[in-house]
């Protein structure tokens, strides 16, 4: 079983429709995993039942008994996240600021706090139009851990990917290069870098390369709308050879990437034209590349 | 005022909006644009100035002094699982550490005192009215937060509260964007008009619900997809401030780094009708 995780630094790439369309073409082959847990919207295009669902319980928050706080004020004073202040003569916690870090009950002299676990989000295995399952997750609204969420997610697909007998796990990974990108990429036995050519993409790209570098994974790149400019395109392939990134391929900016999402259909489904060929060529070389290195 | 410009989706022109908005504002009135999206800043693509300030970000991490009697207290007060007590020491991890202090300030021997470690770099830009704070997150380092925080305060420190405050904040609806607009008094969520473009939206929109924000939207690309983001607004009554269109020329100037406002009318008009909608005077900020 081999995992292949879809990152891109910066959003709006193309990132999910791109995964969604190599989990059409993988079929029965695939687990899929929507790691990006903060904007998950891989559900539009797969369709998933939503099977089973299962509670994500992640962090604490403090709260104090206003029955036994003297105000004597020892909580705020060790808090280092301004959740603690005073409201209509009562010490309060401000549960956006709290970070859970459980220090101000320690302080407590009259034992007044105490720290309660937080449900973020749910977790859930479904069954997609094509067969093949899916771990896709919900994080609940201002919640913290999504890094965890994803650890999870990524845990429950590696472990139906085993039991099924699957050849891959697909992982659709979250924008940016913190904490949930980096719960994404471990483990990973390949990683699809998926840019455009913007200033802004090519930037973001660097950065998160830079992250996947780090982590010492191997790494191909498919350049989307790769004739909006093609100076930046150039620059880009110039970028990948220089960094021994393989260019998996390109894809043209295409009206289809939307039209085909707002009828809840990968790309492939909605198009057999200009698009499907060079996603199919892209898929058969992540293929072959990946099944013919070790682990 | 501080304006905070955030989207559930990445990608939908958060960083257009911000820069765009913020310099076409700063022809008439000092205006401050922040880039609070460390992980992947992109404002400075768009936006130049003279460097006037540039320093680094510390957060603050324990470290074992190597001398003490094992007794495990900071293995067990911390919630992040960054201080574990093996056999014969402390390991922390720093990359997990929320600063919190409880490890090294609970510790009865005083062996765990708080270093400072490089989380990310600051840097302060000028160009005529326009003032361009950005800040960006060393590669490796998971939590963006603490550097948002940081960034704050250097505002906070540096500017008069009355200063036009724009800031680009980071996608999704976790900890990093609610660090980035929990103290604005106005937040613009930008989408566009696709169904990924609402889902994410509505995640947002519950969001700022649940943050007595004030809040409005502005539609990018408008004209892809279809109507279901506008009848959502008008279904939910939220006031759209702005849509701005589809458009090669758009993302053609986007793709090589040139702000909008200059070249493209329709812009300046929908920046306008923000404007109108906002109240923003004139030559408003510091009277």
């Amino acid at each position: 079983m081999k995992e292949i995780v879809i990152v891109s630094g910066k959003g709006g790439t193309g990132k999910t429709s791109i995964t969604a369309s190599f989990a059409y073409l993988g079929g029965q082959d695939i687990i899929l995993a929507d790691c990006d847990v903060d904007a998950a919207d891989m559900h539009l295009l797969m369709q998933p039942d939503f099977a089973t669902a299962e509670d994500f319980y992640s962090g604490q928050l403090a709260r104090i008994n206003p029955e036994s706080c003297t105000n004597c004020g020892a909580c705020a004073d060790v808090c280092r996240f301004d959740a603690i202040t005073v409201l209509e003569g009562h010490y309060t916690i401000d549960a956006i600021n709290c970070e859970g870090c459980g220090y101000c009950p320690r302080v407590c002299p009259e034992k007044a706090i105490s720290m309660i676990e937080q449900k973020v989000g749910q977790r859930y295995i479904s069954h997609t139009k094509t067969g093949s399952p899916m771990v896709h997750a919900r994080l609940g609204i201002a919640a913290e851990s999504s890094g965890k969420l994803v650890t999870k997610v990524k845990t429950e697909a590696r472990a139906l990917a085993q039991a099924q007998h699957k050849k891959f796990v697909l992982v659709d990974g979250s924008p940016g290069v913190g904490c949930p990108v980096i719960s994404s990429l471990s483990g990973a036995h390949f990683i699809v870098l998926v840019t455009e050519p913007t200033v802004s993409g090519f930037h973001d790209l660097k950065r998160v390369y830079e992250l996947v570098r780090s982590f010492n994974l191997r790494a191909g790149c498919i350049i989307n709308k790769s004739d909006l400019n093609p100076q930046i395109t150039d620059d880009i392939l110039a970028y990948l050879q220089e960094t021994g990134i393989f260019h998996i391929g390109s894809l043209t900016y295409d009206e289809s990437f939307t039209k085909a999402m707002v009828n809840g259909l990968t790309l492939p489904e909605y198009t057999n034209g200009s698009l499907t060929k060079p996603l199919k060529h892209s898929w058969k070389t992540i293929m072959a590349y990946v099944s013919n290195s070790g682990d | 005022m501080k304006i905070a410009i955030a989207s559930g989706k990445g990608g939908t022109g958060k960083t257009t909006l911000s820069t765009n908005f913020a310099a076409y504002l700063s022809q008439t009135r000092p205006v401050l644009l922040t880039d609070l999206d460390v992980e992947e800043p992109n404002s400075g693509v768009f936006i130049s100035g003279q460097l006037v300030h540039s320093e680094i970000k510390y957060k603050m991490i324990p470290q074992w002094s190597g001398d003490c009697s094992l007794c495990g207290l900071c293995h067990e007060v911390c919630n992040f699982n960054a201080v574990i007590q093996l056999a014969d020491q402390i390991l922390i991890f720093p990359e997990l550490c929320h600063s919190c202090y409880a490890c090294s300030e609970l510790c009865p021997e005083s062996a765990l005192p708080m270093i400072p470690q490089a989380m990310g770099e600051l840097k302060h830009y000028v160009s005529e009215q326009l003032n361009f704070v950005d800040s960006r997150l060393h590669i490796g380092q998971e939590q963006a937060v603490p550097l948002i925080a940081q960034t704050k305060k250097y505002i906070q420190a540096h500017f008069d509260p009355n200063t036009l405050q724009i800031f680009d904040a980071p996608p999704g609806t976790s900890c990093p964007l609610i660090e980035a607009v929990k103290d604005a008094d106005f937040v613009i969520l930008v989408t566009e008009p696709t169904p990924f473009g609402l889902h994410d939206l509505k995640l947002s929109v519950d969001t700022m619900r649940q943050l007595n924000k004030e809040f409005g939207v502005v539609v990018n690309r408008d004209g892809i997809g279809n109507d279901h983001v506008l009848t959502y607004c008008q279904n939910e009554q939220l006031p759209v401030l702005a849509q701005i269109p589809n458009d090669r020329q758009i993302a053609e100037l986007y793709s090589r780094g040139r702000l909008l406002y200059n070249e493209v009318a329709e812009v300046r008009k929908q920046l306008d009708s923000i404007i109108e909608y906002l109240q923003l005077p004139y030559n408003g900020g510091t009277p």
